[in-house]
């Protein structure tokens, strides 16, 4: 198990409705973590149409985490 | 280079500040707020993001432009806040030797720095509804 503190942005903050949050994880990669809080949030947005970033460094959905990591999870970006 | 902020962009210092006596063209991209999308009424656009990653990621951007077309200068600024139909979202800047190297370099940041950085845009209609860009699932979500 892991501490990981997951960041919700946009669309994701509103429907985790809150947008940080600390959690013991039992994850060995990005794309577990946002499948969790998928889960744990009701939101089903494909991982292929979003963005992950850990620690501010933007990372593949296979990269590994750490016990302390802080996983940025970015809906679909839309800027301009 | 790349700056996200929540004032008005100002063009006239952003064109000032890229002054280059090398420099023979001068190219910009304007991002406007525009007041349809997908044929419904936009009364005023949101914008957020997430300035650590963006600012680093538009960095890589613009890198990668004058790797591929060599230029003098380049600033980019996005806005971020509650924006107004007609107001400045986004503003580019080039300058190069000559206008080829403008043109393609401008082009090239825009484009890539509207798939690649952590921005999200959310139009709030004449209606009274809203949605997030881009965000089909969050459609399906705001309607149940």
């Amino acid at each position: 198990m892991k501490n990981i503190t997951v960041r919700y942005f946009a669309m994701f903050r509103e429907h985790a409705g809150l947008s940080e949050e600390t959690l013991r994880l039992d994850v060995a990669t990005a794309r577990d973590v946002f499948e969790q809080t998928r889960s744990r949030h009701g939101s089903d947005e494909p991982e292929g149409h979003c963005k992950v970033a850990i620690n501010d460094a933007l990372a593949d959905w296979s990269s590994p985490v750490q016990d302390g990591d802080t996983i940025l999870l970015f809906p679909p970006v839309a800027g301009g | 280079m790349i700056e996200i902020t929540d004032y008005p962009i100002d063009p006239e210092s952003l064109r000032e500040s890229l002054a280059d006596d090398g420099a023979g063209g001068f190219c910009t991209f304007e991002g406007w707020v525009r007041n349809r999308n997908e044929g419904r009424a936009v009364r005023r656009l949101e914008y957020e993001a997430y300035a650590p990653v963006a600012i680093a990621e538009g960095a890589r951007v613009i890198g990668e432009a004058m790797q591929r077309f060599p230029f003098l200068g380049a600033r980019c600024v996005h806005r971020i806040g509650t924006l107004e139909i007609g107001e400045l979202a986004v503003w580019v800047g080039v300058t190069a030797p000559h206008r080829d190297e403008a043109f393609k370099a401008c082009r090239y940041i825009i484009d890539e720095i509207k798939v690649r950085l952590p921005i999200w845009k959310k139009e709030h209609y004449v209606d009274g509804d809203s949605g997030w860009v881009n965000c089909e699932r969050c459609a399906a979500h705001a309607g149940e």
